[in-house]
Order: C-alpha cells, then structure tokens, then sequence
C-alpha cells in the first residue's frame, strides 16, 4: 500500500466525489462559517436541532480539498440523531485522533467509521483539512458566526 | 505531443547533470524517491559554493561590520561591502550606494512604502499596483493609502494572465505618485513590461517600484536599462541564504527619503536633542545586519555569474515550454496564465483534485510543488479558481522531472476520477 492509500482512501475519494448532504439548508437552526486560510477551504455547516436537543439534519456546502470535502460529508451522515452533547464528545476525540494523541484502535470511543481519518495525523500540513467542519459545527452550535483554523 | 527521445531531453545551452552535482539537496530522497524539487518560487536550493563559503565565514573570519578597527571587523566590512558591488553589477547600477541590504523583497517594498510616502505621499494622492501583484506589493500599499489619505488603483489583467496596458495608461494621472508592479508573476509567471510602465509613469512625473523577487535569478537585469526608480529582491530565490535581500534605489530618492527602521550604524551624530542620519545605503541599514548570510549572498551572485544569466534564462525558457506542453497532456489540467512572455513558472489547476490533494499526492512522489493562493489572493479571484498547483523551475530541473510530474498528475486524476 502507497503511503499516500493511508489518506486517500476509497471511501475518502468516494464521498469527495460525491459529498452527501451537499446544499445550503434554508430551515436550520444554527449554521457558521469556517475558513481555512492557509488552504483556502472555505465552508457553511448547517445544523437543525430539535428542543429536545438532538440533531435532526445536518447538511454543508463550499469548497475545498478532497480531505475537507470527505470530512464534512462524513460528518453530517454522522451526527444525524445524536444529541449535541454526543457530537461534541465526537469532535473532541476526533480531533483528538486525527493530531494523534489518541488512538481509536487501542482505547473504547464513538468514532465509529470516522476512524478512516487516522492516517491523517502522518501528514501534518492536512490536519486542519479534516478537522474544519467539525470546528466549524461546533462553532454553529456555539451560535459564532464564523470559525478559522488560524 | 510526439515521443521524444532521451537525446531531445538534453539541453546544449547547459550541462545540468554536472550543475545538479553542485546542489546536495539535489541527491536525496523524499518518501524514498528522487527528490524533483519544483517549487524555486517560494525559495531556491543552495549549492556548495553558498553553504561552503558561509561555512568558512562562520568558522574562520566572522566578526561584526562597519564599527571596529581590528582585523575580523575590518575583513567582514570588506566582504559585506564586495557583496554590494556584486549585487550592484548584477542589477546594473554603477553606484554601490544605491545597493540597500534588506531582509528580502518584503521589508523592502515596506522600507519604500513607508518612507517614500511619508515625504511625498499625500492626501488625495493614488498609487498604482496591478491585479497580480504579492501580497508583499499589495498590502503595504493598503496600509500607506490608509495612513496618508491617498487611493489605490490597480491594473486589470486579461485571461491570459497580461496586464492591460490601455487601461493602465487611463489609471496615470497628474496625481498617481508611485507605480508598483511586479517584473515577473509569482502566481502566473507573466513577465510584465516594466521598461514601458516605467516610461508611462516618468510621462507624467510619477516613481516606479519592480518588485524583482521572481525575476532577479532568472531574467539578465538592468535597473538603468529599465530606468525604474525602485528595484527590489530577494537572496534565498536565488540560491542564497535566507533572511537578506534588498533594494536599489535611485540615490537622489534615498537621500530625500526619510529613514524607515532606526538605531545604531544609520546615524552621524547623535545627541540627546538632535540626530542627523547617515548617508544611503546605511541611513536604511539600522542595527547589526545579517553578516553571514551577506557573505553568503555574494557566493551564491559569483555561483549564478559563473554560470551565466543568459545561459541559464534560455534554458529555463527551454524547461518552461517543455513542462507546458507536457502537462497540457493530462486530461483535464488547465494552466493559468498564459502570457506570451512567461517566466518558467507555471500555475494550473484541475476540476477534480484539488491543488492541497495534488500536493500532497506529487509529495508521495517525491515532486515538490506549491499548491495554494501563492500570497496573491486578488490573483485568485480575479481567475475564478480558490487556489493553483505551482511548478517553478530553476536551472538544476531537467525535462525528465517534467515527464514525471505529467505523469504523477494523470495518476492523480485517475485516482480521484476513477
């Protein structure tokens, strides 16, 4: 396996492809804007939360890389039905994992399929890639209008 | 393109296998390939002549410059003022003291901003940059329209990448103070007419700034020739240590400027009531300056004179037209900016991979390339894409990097298309 298959995986170049919940969402309750200036991957996450505080729609639109991309699009199936409480918990062992101080295959965790983002802690100059929409989600949840990775 | 043979891919202007052995850097691996180092235009790799000369230096004869009169003093002063020759004849001036050591281009276009405005920019004055300037030739401009009450207007830029030269003429006024543009595009390659800007802008009594940072080690120079008023450049894209560079300046220009950084080594007296300054170059060289890297400067201009700039211009026009047409063979690549005179930088961009995913891919290849807004984001905008994959090259590149890098790329887009 090439160095490079570590990051670029199938269902990574999948979802760049063909992002889901692709589209500016007109009903949501909380949406932010995330900018990363260094790469120029520039996104607007929405989010629709219900009273009872559970995640009924996720969905996101923008620009960027194909780390970025397959990052938000995985993150929006991911987070449907969860509580905003989970998907902060989510976002922190994600980030966690993707600088690489926290290994998902060796400690319990919720990060389910989003485990595919592992590798990217071997190419420090991406991190930021794969962890903007999951700042840029908690900055709408937050209610920041706006969320930089610098 | 036609299948072109090993013997097409070996240049009579220059023997590059034997240069390349003059470039350490050039022997390694990345990600155990061959290191193809493409990306001159952010900053150049140095050859032995540069890291043994600062070597020497370091170990041997260092010492402080200008203050002392003992022998390590009065040795480095002597190295550090043969620098400024050098890069006086490179740039084509007779007058060392027009030659000012900086950081590099950007605190020299800070250094020009800064003090050529305070003495004759005023309000409802205009400066003139273009559409594709630097960040370093954009802000700087912002900052002094801002503090000084004056406007600035930019050149516009045709889709090949060309400034448009009517409308610049329209921008002239009898209130445009100061013009400034880059000589060659760092996001596009464009080499700009800077002989007829320059002429425009005299036409109506205005300065003329060249930022010089992508053209000083590639293109033969002539600041007199060019008659600008400003030239600027920078040390490590021209196979120097990083950290000095400069500026010529038109002496009647520096000697009315007021200085910019001040302190030691740019006075004559100092009282507690009154200070009068030293003259240029060292009115606009405070503090202690960056010796080592002088000395170095001056080996890597000997290294590059050795050479030859005609040499190494007409082989890297080479390397440009070859890299053109081969990345024109991968499905789907767009180069951006296609000016008629281009320096060997060139900027594309793909539908499907994203110019950070390009990079990171060509790194996994051991190519080295710059993907991004190159620090011109207007330049950007203005060709409607948020970023570009970059390839420059320098004298050390050889047409079978280029094959690689065309190769890599179809590999890349088939990935990401599948």
């Amino acid at each position: 396996m090439a160095y490079s298959d570590e990051l670029y995986q199938q269902v990574i170049i999948e979802h760049n492809k063909k992002p889901r919940n692709f589209f500016d969402m007109e009903d949501s309750t909380h949406n932010c804007h995330g900018y990363n200036p260094l790469c120029g991957d520039d996104y607007e996450i929405y989010l629709k939360i219900g009273d009872d505080g559970i995640i009924q729609a996720v969905s996101f639109n923008g620009s960027g890389c194909a780390i970025s991309k397959a990052s938000a699009s995985l993150m929006t199936t991911f987070l449907i039905g969860k509580s905003v409480e989970e998907s902060r918990t989510v976002f922190e062992q994600f980030h966690k994992m993707v600088l690489g101080e926290f290994d998902p295959d060796k400690s319990e965790n919720v990060l389910g399929k989003l485990k595919l983002f592992k590798g990217v802690q071997n190419f420090p100059s991406r991190i930021k890639c794969a962890s903007l929409c999951w700042h840029t989600m908690v900055g709408a949840v937050d209610k920041n209008e706006t969320v930089s990775t610098e | 393109m036609a299948d072109t043979n090993v013997t097409d891919k070996v240049s009579p202007i220059l023997d590059v296998d034997k240069i390349r052995q003059d470039f350490p850097v050039l022997s390694k691996t990345i990600h155990g390939k061959p290191l193809i180092y493409l990306d001159n235009g952010a900053t150049t790799q140095k050859p032995w002549a540069v890291i043994n000369r600062v070597k020497e230096f370091d170990s041997d004869e260092y010492g402080t410059v200008r203050r002392g009169a003992y022998k390590l003093c009065e040795d480095s002063t002597k190295y550090y003022e043969e620098t400024r020759q050098k890069v006086a004849d490179l740039l084509g001036t007779p007058n060392k003291n027009e030659i000012v050591f900086t950081s590099g281009t950007t605190q020299s276009i800070n250094l020009v901003a800064h003090s050529f405005s305070r003495r004759f920019i005023n309000e409802g004055d205009e400066i003139i940059i273009s559409n594709i300037e630097h960040h370093a030739n954009t802000v700087p401009w912002q900052i002094v329209c801002q503090e000084r009450g004056a406007k600035l207007k930019v050149i516009p830029v045709s889709d090949s990448g060309e400034l448009i030269m009517e409308e610049y003429e329209k921008l002239l006024s009898d209130k445009t103070r100061i013009v400034a543009v880059n000589h060659v595009s760092n996001a596009l390659g464009t080499v700009n007419p800077v002989r007829e800007i320059t002429e425009k802008a005299h036409a109506i009594g205005a300065k003329v700034l060249i930022d010089g940072a992508q053209s000083t080690p590639h293109l033969k120079l002539n600041v007199k020739e060019l008659d600008c008023d400003f030239y600027t450049f920078s040390g490590h894209k021209m196979y120097g240590p990083s950290g000095i560079g400069g500026l010529y300046g038109r002496m009647e220009l520096l000697e009315e400027m007021p200085p910019y950084v001040t302190g030691g080594d740019m006075i004559m007296q100092v009282t507690l009531e009154k200070t009068t300054y030293a003259k240029p170059p060292a009115k606009f060289e405070a503090g202690t300056p960056p010796i080592s890297q002088v000395v170095g400067l001056g080996a890597a201009i000997d290294y590059i004179t050795n050479i030859g700039l005609d040499k190494i211009f007409d082989y890297e026009l080479e390397l440009l037209e070859y890299g053109t047409e081969v990345l024109k063979q991968v499905p789907g690549l767009r180069i951006i900016g296609n000016a008629k005179d281009k320096a060997s930088i060139i900027s594309f961009y793909h539908d499907s991979v994203h110019p950070h995913d390009i990079v990171t891919l060509m790194d996994q290849e051991g190519i080295e390339l710059r993907g991004g807004h190159h620090c011109a984001q207007p330049t950007m905008i203005r060709f409607g894409v948020p970023a570009t994959a970059r390839a420059s090259m320098s004298f050390y590149n050889k047409k079978e990097e280029l094959d690689a890098l065309a190769e890599a790329m179809k590999k890349a887009v088939k990935m990401f298309e599948g």
